[in-house]
C-alpha cells in the first residue's frame, strides 16, 4: 500500500496516518469512506445560491445521556434524522461534555434514562451538578426539548428527564416541546416524538443544505465493528457455570464462563455483557394454572402472532409488575383490599416492589385472559453484566460474576430470569444470545502509570477482575487497590484466591475488606474508606482513579459520602469545597462509577 | 544389642566431621528469621490471606504450629475460586504428659468452641493437639494456654522437641525422679528467644544489640539444629515412649533399693521416618553410648544435642536428623566429642530390659496407695461424648491428668474414695469399654484431612482396619493375641510404624507400602512386604500371614518373630542395608 512507485491522489501526511490503522479500522474507513462519497455530489460538491441567501441554521446539540444504550440510540436515530433534513445537528454523549458549554448552546435537545432510585445515569452527573449547583447558570438563549426514558416499575418513574426539563426552564431556557416520559417498551414513543422534533426543529431551526455531519458517539474507544448487537446478538456458547460461595453462603453467586468463538465480539475492560433472557418453565407454568390457561391460547404480541405460553416465556417480565397493571387488575378483583392498596400511593409502591405476578396471583386469585395477561406485562428486557474478564487474559471467552435471585413465592421457590438461565436452566454446552454493550464511562486510566482505587462490594467486584487482568498484561505499573465487602470472609469473598496471587504478584498493592455480618458490628466498604483514609487521600493526590461499582441505591451514595468526608478531612476543605474537588476530578475521568 | 554397635562405615580414613556444599533453604530461613520472628506479626495482621505466607509457614513451627487445610474440601474450594480452607494445628509442650484438671479444662473449652473440629487430639509424642484453628483465634489461644500455665515453644522445627517420659505412676518415686530430669532436660534445651512471648504473649520486645544475638542462643545456635530433635526419658522394662524412635534416650537406673534413681544408659540416634524411593533415607534404632550417673543428664544432653548441632548435615535435609551423622562420623568418634563435650566418661551401660510397649488399661494401683485409670482412646482423638466425659471427670478429680505415649489417657492419682465416682462418670460416657488387645495396641497417625504431608488415610482407615485383623483373629482361634499393627499416612514417621508388627505407609488414596517383621518390644525395624497395595490386598495376604502364624508359630511366638523364622520376611538388622533390599 505505501509503495512508492504508485501515485495516490491523496496527500502523503494522511497515507501515512491511514497506514496506522488495524486492518478491521482500514476495512471500516474503506467502506465508510466509499459511503460518503456518494452523497458528496448533493452534500458537498454544489454550494446553491440558495444555501447562501437562507438564513443562517441554528445549531443543534443532541446529548445523549445513557446507561444500558438506549438512550444513545434514540439520540443517534434523532440526530440522523435531523442530518437527513439538512439540519446542523451534532451529536454528544453527556460523557464527554463539558457542562460549562450549556450556556453558550443555541438549542439542546437531551435525551436521557433514569437509574432505578431516580438518578441521571452516570455519564449525566457532571452536567446535573452544574444545572443544580448552587450558583446555577443562566440559560437565556438556549432553547430545548428532552425525553425521558424510565421504567414505571420503579417509583420515581423517569425522575432524571423530569430534572433535567424542569431545571432548564427554569434557568431560562426555552421549552420547545413538552417532555415526554418513554416506559421500558419505549420505540413506539421515542419515534413518535422523533418525528414531533424533526417538524418543530425543521421550522426553528432553518433549512437549507448542510454537510453531512458525521454522527460521533464521542467517546474515546475504538470499537471494532461486530455484526451482533442488541438487536441482532450473537448465540453463544455456555463453557462454565459454578459457584463462587460456599454452601453455606447466604447468598447464590456464580462465576459464568461464555464462549464467543468466532463472533468478531471484542470488549474492553469495564464493558458489559447483555444477556437475552427468558423465564423458567415452572414460573410460566405456575401463572398459566392460575389463570386457567393452557399455554396454548394465541395472543397478539410485539413479536406478532405466538402463543401465551411462549409469550410468558420469552417476552414478559414477570417479575416486576406497573402500577398501571396493578390498577387494571385491581379493577376487576373485587377485592376491597386490592382496590385500598392501589389507591394509596405508598402502600402501592412497597407491594409493587417486592411482589412478582405469582404473589399477585395468589394474593387476590383472579383468571385474566390470554391477552390482557399479556398487555399487562412489561417487557422483558435483556441483563447486562459487568463483564469479569480481559480478552488478552481469557482469548474469545468471556466471564460473568451473577448474583441468583431467587423469587420466593409462598411455600415454592423460583429462580431468577437471567441469573436462573445462567446459573441453573442453562448447562455446560447450551447456547445463549448475548451482545456486548461498550461502557466507555468505566475505563481504566490511558496511562497505566496512574493508581487506581477499586470499589465493588458483592458482585460489584466483576469489572475489577477483568481490570485487574488488563492490568497484569499492560504490565502497568500503577498501584492497584481493592476494597471489597461482603458477609463473610469465609464464605464469600469473591475470587479470594485469585486476589491473593495478584499480591503475591506485587500487581495488587493494598486490600481493605469489609465483612458485614462476621462481627459484632456490620462493616461495609464505607467503613474502610473512612478508616483509611489517610492513604485514600495520598492515593487521590497522586492522580489516582476511583472506580465503583454495585448497588446504587445505597453503597454507592454511602460510599460517595464516604469519599467527601475523606477529601474534606484530609484536604482541610469544607463541604462544598469537597463536592467541587469531587466534580473536578469527576471531569477529568477520575471517579467513574458502574452502578445499578 | 550387639548387632547395632557395628559402624558399617568404620574405616581408617577420617569421617568428615561436617558435610560441604550450599545449604538447604531452611538454613537460611532460619539464619534471616531474626531469632525465630519472621515476619509473623505481618501475617497475622494481613486479612487478605488467611494463612502464612512465605518463611512464616515454616517458622510458626518453631512456635508449635503447623500450617495446614482441610483437605477434604480443599478442592471444592479452589474450585469455587476461594482459598482452601486454611487453619493450624497446635501442639502443646508438656514434658511428660502431665497436665492438671484445671488445665484439661481449659483446653476442652478452647477445642469445643474455638476450633474446626472440636476435638483434642491426644499424640504419641505425649502431649494434645488442637487441629483446626483459623488464624483469628490463633493469638487468643496463645494467650489462654499462658494463662492456663502451658505454652507451644519449640514442639516442632528443628529443635528438641516435647521430652517424652515413661508414663509410670506406679512407681511414684523413680518416675517422680524421672519426670523431674526430663522436664528440667526440655527447659534447659529450650529454644532462648522471646520471639513467642512477643508475638504471641504481647510482651515488650527487647532490641538486643549484635553481641547479644551471638549469645542469644548459646545452645541451639542461631540456625538452630539441622533438623528436628527428639528426646526420651524410659522408666525399664516399659518402653512406651518407642525409645528407637528418638534421637536421644536417658534410660532410667535405679539403684539397689529399686525405687530411687541412679542414673540413665545413654541411647542415641534411633528416627523412623524415610522418603519413598530414596535409598539414602531408612529408619534405623537407637546405639548405646553408655552409662551416666543422673546428675550428669543435663552435660550429657546438651553435648549430644550440640555434636549434633554442628556435625549435623545441613547441606541435605533427608539425611540431617542424628542417626545419618552416626552413620557419617561413626559411634566412637561422635561419643568421643560428645565425652570431651561434657567432661565426662561413659561407663558400660547397665543391664536393662525393654519388654512391653502398651499401657495397662484400668485401674492400677501405686506405691504410694493412689489408684490410676488409664483410659483407652482410639487414635487419641477426643470428640463428642468422651470429651465431655473427660470434662466431667477433671471437675472432680484432684490428682492429675497423664498422657501416654500411646495416645491414651490416665487420670492418675485417685483417692480410694473417689474411685467409685470416676469410674461411672468414664463409664456413663463410653470412656470404659470391651475392648482387644490388639485395638489397645494399635496406632495411627493423624494424616488426612489435616496433614498435609498425608498421602492416604490413617487414623480414619485404622478402627476399620482393626476390625478386619480382629476378625481374622477370631478365625484363626486366636482371639486374645495380637500384632502391633500401626498406620502412617506417609513416611514421615508419626505413627511409629517403622516399629510395629504390621506397619502400613501410605503411598496413595487407598494404596500403601505393607512393612511386617518388627516386634513387640518395639527393638527391630520391620520391612517391606508388599509395595503400593490397595487396602483388599493387604487385607488379603495379613488373613494368609495370621493363618500361618496361629497354625505354624512355636509357643508364645510373636508375629513379627514368626514371619522372620518362617522365612517370610527378612529380618532388618543393618538398615543401611537391609531395609531397601
Amino acid at each position: 500500500m505505501n509503495d512508492s512507485n504508485v501515485i495516490f491522489p491523496i496527500p502523503e501526511e494522511l497515507t501515512k496516518q491511514l497506514s496506522s490503522l488495524s486492518a478491521q479500522q482500514q476495512s471500516f474507513l474503506a467502506g465508510y469512506l466509499w459511503a460518503s462519497s456518494q452523497q458528496a455530489t448533493t452534500d458537498v460538491a454544489i454550494p446553491t445560491a440558495a444555501a447562501s441567501v437562507a438564513k443562517p441554521k441554528r445549531k443543534i446539540n443532541v446529548i445523549s445521556i445513557s446507561q444500558t444504550g438506549n438512550a444513545a440510540g434514540i439520540a443517534k436515530k434523532l440526530t440522523e434524522k435531523l442530518q437527513a433534513e439538512s439540519l446542523d445537528a451534532n451529536l454528544t454523549s453527556a460523557g464527554s461534555y463539558k457542562a460549562r458549554q450549556l450556556t453558550k448552546e443555541d438549542i439542546v435537545i437531551i435525551v436521557t434514562s433514569t437509574q432505578g432510585d431516580g438518578e441521571s445515569p452516570e455519564e449525566g452527573m457532571s452536567l446535573y451538578n452544574f444545572l443544580f449547583a448552587k450558583k446555577a447558570p443562566k440559560l437565556d438563549g438556549v432553547s430545548f426539548a428532552v425525553i425521558g426514558l424510565g421504567d414505571s416499575s420503579y417509583p420515581l418513574f423517569c425522575q432524571a428527564g423530569i430534572e433535567f426539563d424542569t431545571k432548564l426552564g427554569e434557568l431560562g431556557g426555552e421549552r420547545l416541546l413538552d417532555r415526554v416520559d418513554a416506559d421500558v417498551d419505549f420505540e413506539p414513543v421515542s419515534d413518535a416524538w422523533i418525528e414531533q422534533v424533526v417538524t418543530k426543529l425543521k421550522d426553528v431551526a432553518g433549512s437549507g443544505p448542510a454537510l453531512k455531519v458525521v454522527a460521533s458517539a464521542a467517546t474515546d474507544d475504538v470499537h471494532t465493528q461486530s455484526e451482533f448487537n442488541k438487536d441482532n446478538p450473537y448465540t453463544a456458547t455456555l463453557l462454565k457455570n459454578h459457584k463462587l460461595v460456599t454452601e453455606d453462603a447466604d447468598k447464590v453467586v456464580m462465576h459464568i464462563e461464555i464462549d464467543l468463538d468466532e463472533s468478531g465480539l471484542h470488549y474492553q475492560a469495564g464493558d458489559a455483557l447483555g444477556v437475552i433472557t427468558n423465564n423458567p418453565s415452572d414460573l410460566v407454568d405456575e401463572v398459566l394454572s392460575l389463570n386457567g390457561l393452557s399455554g396454548d391460547e394465541s395472543v397478539e404480541s410485539r413479536k406478532g402472532t405466538t402463543t401465551i405460553g411462549q409469550a410468558l416465556t420469552g417476552q414478559c417480565d414477570l417479575n416486576q409488575l406497573t402500577p398501571k397493571f396493578l390498577a387494571d387488575y385491581a379493577s376487576s378483583a373485587n377485592d376491597d383490599v386490592l382496590t385500598a392498596l392501589v389507591e394509596d400511593k405508598d402502600k402501592l409502591q412497597g407491594y409493587q416492589a417486592w411482589t412478582p405476578l405469582l404473589g399477585l396471583l395468589q394474593d387476590y386469585p383472579q383468571k385474566l385472559n390470554e391477552q390482557r395477561l399479556y398487555d399487562g406485562l412489561k417487557p422483558l428486557t435483556p441483563r447486562l453484566y459487568s463483564i469479569a474478564s480481559s480478552q488478552e487474559e481469557v482469548g474469545e471467552e468471556v466471564h460473568l460474576c451473577v448474583g441468583l435471585v431467587d423469587i420466593d413465592c409462598k411455600d415454592k421457590r423460583y429462580t431468577g430470569s437471567a441469573s436462573g438461565l445462567l446459573s441453573n436452566r442453562l448447562e455446560e454446552g447450551d447456547e445463549l444470545q448475548v451482545f456486548i454493550e461498550h461502557n466507555p464511562r468505566f475505563r481504566l486510566p490511558k496511562n497505566a502509570d496512574t493508581p487506581v482505587i477499586m470499589i465493588g462490594p458483592g458482585t460489584g467486584i466483576a469489572p475489577f477482575r477483568s481490570f485487574m487482568q488488563q492490568r497484569r498484561a499492560d504490565e502497568a505499573k500503577g498501584k492497584n487497590w481493592l476494597i471489597f465487602g461482603n458477609r463473610h470472609y469465609r464464605s464469600d469473598f469473591l475470587y479470594h484466591a485469585e486476589w491473593v496471587d495478584y499480591r503475591d504478584q506485587g500487581l495488587l498493592n493494598d486490600c481493605s475488606l469489609a465483612w458485614s455480618r462476621d462481627g459484632d458490628e456490620k462493616v461495609y466498604v464505607q467503613d474502610k474508606i473512612r478508616e483509611q483514609a489517610e492513604q485514600f487521600w495520598q492515593w487521590l493526590e497522586q492522580g489516582a482513579h476511583i472506580y465503583i461499582c454495585g448497588d446504587a441505591s445505597r453503597m454507592a451514595k454511602d460510599v460517595e459520602k464516604a469519599i467527601l468526608d475523606v477529601i474534606a478531612k484530609q484536604g482541610g476543605k469544607d463541604e462544598d469545597e469537597a463536592t467541587e474537588y469531587l466534580n473536578e476530578i469527576r471531569q477529568e475521568d477520575r471517579y467513574q462509577r458502574d452502578v445499578y | 544389642m550387639s548387632a547395632f554397635d557395628l559402624d558399617h562405615k568404620q574405616s581408617d580414613q577420617a569421617p568428615e566431621l561436617i558435610v560441604k556444599g550450599k545449604f538447604a533453604d531452611n538454613e537460611r530461613l532460619k539464619g534471616d528469621s531474626n531469632f525465630l520472628r519472621g515476619t509473623i506479626e505481618k501475617d497475622l495482621r494481613d486479612k487478605l490471606n488467611s494463612g502464612f505466607r512465605g518463611d512464616n509457614f515454616q517458622l510458626i513451627r518453631f512456635h508449635g504450629m503447623y500450617a495446614q487445610d482441610d483437605r477434604d474440601i480443599r478442592p471444592d474450594l479452589v474450585s469455587r475460586k476461594l482459598e482452601p480452607r486454611k487453619n493450624i494445628m497446635l501442639r502443646c509442650r508438656l514434658p511428660g504428659g502431665i497436665i492438671t484438671p484445671e488445665q484439661w479444662l481449659g483446653i476442652d473449652k478452647f477445642a469445643t468452641e474455638s476450633t474446626d473440629y472440636g476435638s483434642i487430639r491426644i499424640t504419641n509424642r505425649q502431649t494434645f493437639q488442637f487441629h483446626g484453628v483459623l488464624k483469628e483465634n490463633i493469638k487468643p489461644m496463645h494467650q489462654w494456654l499462658h494463662h492456663l500455665g502451658l505454652d507451644s515453644i519449640a514442639t516442632a522445627g528443628d529443635v528438641n522437641r516435647n521430652v517424652l517420659c515413661t508414663t509410670n505412676p506406679i512407681e511414684s518415686q523413680l518416675h517422680r525422679e524421672a519426670y523431674a530430669a526430663a522436664k528440667t532436660l526440655s527447659e534447659h534445651l529450650l529454644p532462648k528467644t522471646r520471639a513467642y512471648a512477643e508475638i504471641w504473649l504481647d510482651e515488650e520486645k527487647k532490641f538486643s544489640t549484635e553481641d547479644d544475638n551471638k549469645n542469644y542462643e548459646p545452645i541451639l545456635g542461631e540456625k538452630y539444629l539441622p533438623r528436628k530433635f527428639k528426646t526420651t526419658v524410659i522408666i525399664p522394662p516399659h518402653n512406651d515412649v518407642d525409645m528407637h524412635a528418638n534421637d536421644m534416650n536417658f534410660v532410667a537406673i535405679a539403684d539397689e533399693t529399686g525405687d530411687k534413681l541412679a542414673g540413665f544408659n545413654v541411647i542415641v540416634g534411633g528416627g523412623l521416618s524415610f522418603t519413598h524411593g530414596l535409598k539414602s533415607t531408612y529408619p534405623i534404632i537407637a546405639r548405646e553410648f553408655g552409662y551416666i550417673p543422673a546428675d550428669k543428664i543435663i552435660a550429657c544432653g546438651e553435648a549430644i544435642l550440640t555434636v549434633q548441632r554442628d556435625w549435623g548435615n545441613r547441606v541435605d535435609r533427608t539425611n540431617a536428623k542424628t542417626r545419618y551423622t552416626l552413620e557419617r562420623v561413626g559411634v566412637e568418634t561422635f561419643k568421643a566429642e560428645v565425652e570431651r563435650r561434657m567432661n565426662h566418661t561413659f561407663e558400660d551401660i547397665r543391664p536393662y530390659e525393654l519388654t512391653e510397649r502398651g499401657d495397662r488399661i484400668g485401674w492400677t494401683k501405686g506405691v504410694e496407695g493412689f489408684h490410676h485409670l488409664a483410659l483407652f482412646i482410639e487414635n487419641g482423638r477426643l470428640l463428642g461424648e468422651k470429651k465431655q466425659g473427660l470434662a466431667e471427670i477433671a471437675k472432680i478429680h484432684k490428682g492429675d491428668f497423664r498422657l501416654t505415649a500411646n495416645q491414651n489417657l490416665i487420670v492418675a492419682g485417685v483417692a480410694e474414695e473417689h474411685k467409685a465416682d470416676i469410674e461411672s462418670i468414664a463409664r456413663a460416657h463410653g470412656l470404659i469399654a470391651d475392648t482387644t488387645q490388639q485395638r489397645q495396641r494399635a496406632m495411627a497417625c493423624v494424616s488426612l484431612p489435616t496433614c498435609p504431608l498425608a498421602m492416604a488415610e490413617a487414623e480414619r482407615y485404622l478402627p476399620t482396619f482393626i476390625d478386619k485383623i480382629e476378625g481374622m483373629l477370631t478365625k484363626h482361634n486366636i482371639p486374645d493375641d495380637y500384632l502391633i499393627t500401626r498406620i502412617a499416612g506417609c513416611p514421615n514417621g508419626c505413627g511409629r510404624a517403622m516399629l510395629a508388627e504390621l506397619g502400613l505407609v501410605g503411598k496413595a488414596p487407598g494404596r500403601y507400602n505393607m512393612y511386617i517383621g518388627g516386634n513387640r518390644a518395639g527393638s527391630r525395624v520391620p520391612k517391606q512386604y508388599l509395595e503400593n497395595a490397595s487396602t483388599d490386598e493387604i487385607l488379603n495376604a495379613t488373613d494368609g500371614l495370621i493363618e500361618r502364624w496361629s497354625k505354624e508359630r512355636e509357643t508364645k511366638e510373636e508375629f513379627g518373630d514368626f514371619v522372620i523364622r518362617a522365612g517370610i520376611i527378612q529380618e532388618v538388622k543393618l538398615s543401611a542395608t537391609d531395609f531397601w533390599d
